[in-house]
């Protein structure tokens, strides 16, 4: 498919744009004034309709069919949350509003938004405070990060390391390093955080432990209580990367759970759309110590219930974010928490963990699965047996899903495991969804036992066929045709 | 296929140490086998002195970014500059054309590995 510039016709036209009624040089210095005319293609509408439409039906989406690769960007959004945050009054309102004098009242509903978001994450994770200004998940690791800084400079603490465990999501470490710290990563024992890996780690230059609760295994730290204390014992603190919270809202607060430091990904947990790149949310909560570190601008309610934006927060780690983050996904998310209540939540990640651990028990004597027990909302298998058989590797499952209308999940993550799998199929998906996948999983892996060199070609039903990732990377060649 | 005129660091190294104290370093076959197909080698510049286990520069690969340690002290006095442009000589030739670095020694390495104790690492590993 050519580009739609190569596809103008000279000539050919499709809307006739209305003149000004004001001369552009009369508000616009002649130096910034286009010399020339626009380089725009020669089109009709349908053409133009033909062409988008094109390109939409090459895109795969969770819209459209099944999407086991789960809240990580991809889980489905419903769509209500869309019109909330279409609403004029939110969508029209100038950013800078609040910050003029007096702008508080032309935006208290946007600031309350801000207020009654933050107030409802904190009465989720069972944190003190909360900021939305993150914009992404790995913005709201380093926001953590840069807070746990300032907190021990603060006490006059020497802390130097931060502690990630090998299972760790890469954006952890590169968070601490980025926030100045030395990275020092433990290696698991079945899976999990072993806690005598951690205590010979462990010493007065910790600063923190980063850990993802469940883990990316989809493994639940069992050994938390134990590993909350020890770190605490050296002034530590316990970091909570929120990647994986669907797989417990309702049922743990990590608050409760003695984390110091949280951050959510509203666009993984909270039904706001992330996949292609679009705008996400890494709010950041913090118990009571860590609260005068908070990045500013803060939204206060005073006694009659007017809301303020506040700046003057000493000891606070500054801005990390224009304005006051992605406020449109903020909003969906307030949206989402709201319609489905403290039930409809704990219903979330009850349906998230049913659904893997559904998938796991029917695919465990088709795959190999490295720490086969009770899972929470995601399961890692391994394609290191039919590798061996077979020559059949995970990536090669991963484009055979392709070929039958599935998307393909994370391989080759986390890296703990060889020839890794990550199932997650989320909350949303049916039975009849999930069983289908099951079906076709078996007969993919019975390709692989019968006729590996088939699957070794796909995909071959998509709109290109197998990419040569190597030289892709090797040598990289933009073209403008698809 | 582990050679049994080398000897090997724990981080699947590997050094072939010569009579005029000098070393050559790569990356073994069981190292290019998990790695998969290499697309990017970033080594250190000659003249470098790291001391053994230090971090010298890193692989990439088509499934992950992984570091790569110096497995001796000493300083570096040549790099191999074909994986600029043909990192994929690591794949085809990981102890032949694939070499990484040569170094010249500090002073006789200890913590090295056997090719048998190799072995039974890269066996766990698997």
């Amino acid at each position: 498919m050519s580009t739609v510039f190569k596809k103008s016709v000279p000539g050919r036209e499709g809307v006739w744009p209305e003149k000004p009624r004001t001369e552009p040089r009369d508000f616009i210095d002649e130096n910034l004034l286009r010399a020339g005319q626009p380089n725009l293609p020669s089109l009709s509408e349908l053409d133009v309709v033909r062409h988008f439409t094109g390109l939409s039906k090459k895109n795969f989406g969770v819209d459209g069919e099944f999407y086991p690769l789960g809240s990580c960007t991809m889980k489905y959004n419903p769509k209500f949350t869309e019109e909330v945050a279409a609403l004029p009054g939110f969508s029209r309102l100038h950013p800078m509003t609040p910050q003029l004098p007096g702008g508080g009242e032309m935006s208290s509903g946007a600031l309350e938004v801000i207020y009654e978001t933050e107030r409802l994450l904190c009465e989720i994770t069972g944190m003190s405070a909360f900021t939305l200004h993150p914009m992404a998940g790995a913005h709201g690791e380093l926001t953590g990060a840069l807070m746990m800084a300032a907190y021990h400079a603060d006490k006059g603490n020497k802390k130097t390391k931060i502690i990630c465990p090998d299972s760790a999501h890469g954006t952890n470490p590169a968070s601490a390093s980025i926030a100045g710290f030395d990275v020092v990563s433990i290696a698991s024992a079945d899976g999990i955080v072993d806690p005598d890996q951690l205590a010979a780690a462990l010493d007065d230059e910790v600063a923190g432990v980063m850990l993802t609760v469940p883990n990316t295994l989809g493994l639940f730290e069992k050994h938390l209580p134990r590993i909350v204390d020890m770190v605490h014992a050296v002034d530590g603190l316990l970091y909570y990367d929120g990647a994986n919270l669907n797989a417990i809202l309702g049922h743990l607060r990590v608050g409760d759970a003695g984390f110091d430091v949280v951050h959510l990904n509203l666009h993984k947990t909270f039904a706001t759309p992330h996949g292609g790149g679009g705008p996400g949310s890494g709010p950041v909560g913090v118990s009571e110590k860590l609260i005068p570190y908070l990045p500013i601008s803060r939204v206060t309610r005073d006694d009659a219930g007017r809301y303020k934006l506040k700046y003057d927060y000493p000891k606070s780690i500054g801005y990390v974010a224009p304005f006051y983050g992605n406020f449109g996904v903020a909003l969906k998310a307030y949206a989402y928490i709201l319609r489905l209540g403290a039930e409809g939540l704990t219903r979330v990640s009850e349906n998230a963990v049913l659904a893997a651990n559904y998938l796991r028990k029917r695919l465990e004597n088709d795959l190999d699965i490295p720490y086969n027990r009770l899972c929470m909302h995601e399961f890692v298998a391994s394609a290191c047996s039919a590798q061996k058989t077979c020559g059949v590797r995970a990536l090669d499952i991963a484009k055979a899903l392709l070929d039958r209308g599935i998307h393909a999940p994370t391989i080759y993550f986390p890296l703990i495991v060889k020839e890794a799998l990550m199932v997650e199929p989320t909350e949303t998906e049916s039975k009849a969804t999930l069983d289908a996948f099951v079906d076709v999983m078996k007969e993919i892996m019975e390709q692989a036992a019968t006729d590996p060199e088939s699957l070794l070609a796909a995909p071959v039903n998509t709109p290109v066929g197998r990419l040569d990732e190597t030289h892709a990377a090797r040598a990289m060649e933009i073209t403008e045709d698809l | 296929m582990i050679p049994n005129d080398l000897l090997y660091a724990k981080t699947h190294e590997w050094v072939r140490i010569e009579d005029n104290g000098e070393a050559t370093v790569g990356i073994t076959q069981f190292a290019q086998e998990q790695l998969g197909d290499i697309t990017y080698v970033e080594l250190p510049s000659v003249g470098d002195v790291f001391s053994a286990g230090d971090e010298m520069g890193s692989v990439e690969s088509v499934k992950a970014a992984s570091e790569l340690y110096c497995p001796v002290s000493g300083e570096i006095i040549a790099v191999n500059e074909a994986l600029d442009d043909a990192p994929e000589k690591v794949n085809a030739s990981p102890y032949g054309d694939g070499w990484f670095v040569r170094i010249k020694l500090d002073d006789e390495p200890d913590d090295l590995l056997s090719p048998e104790e190799y072995a039974e690492i890269a066996q766990a590993d698997h």
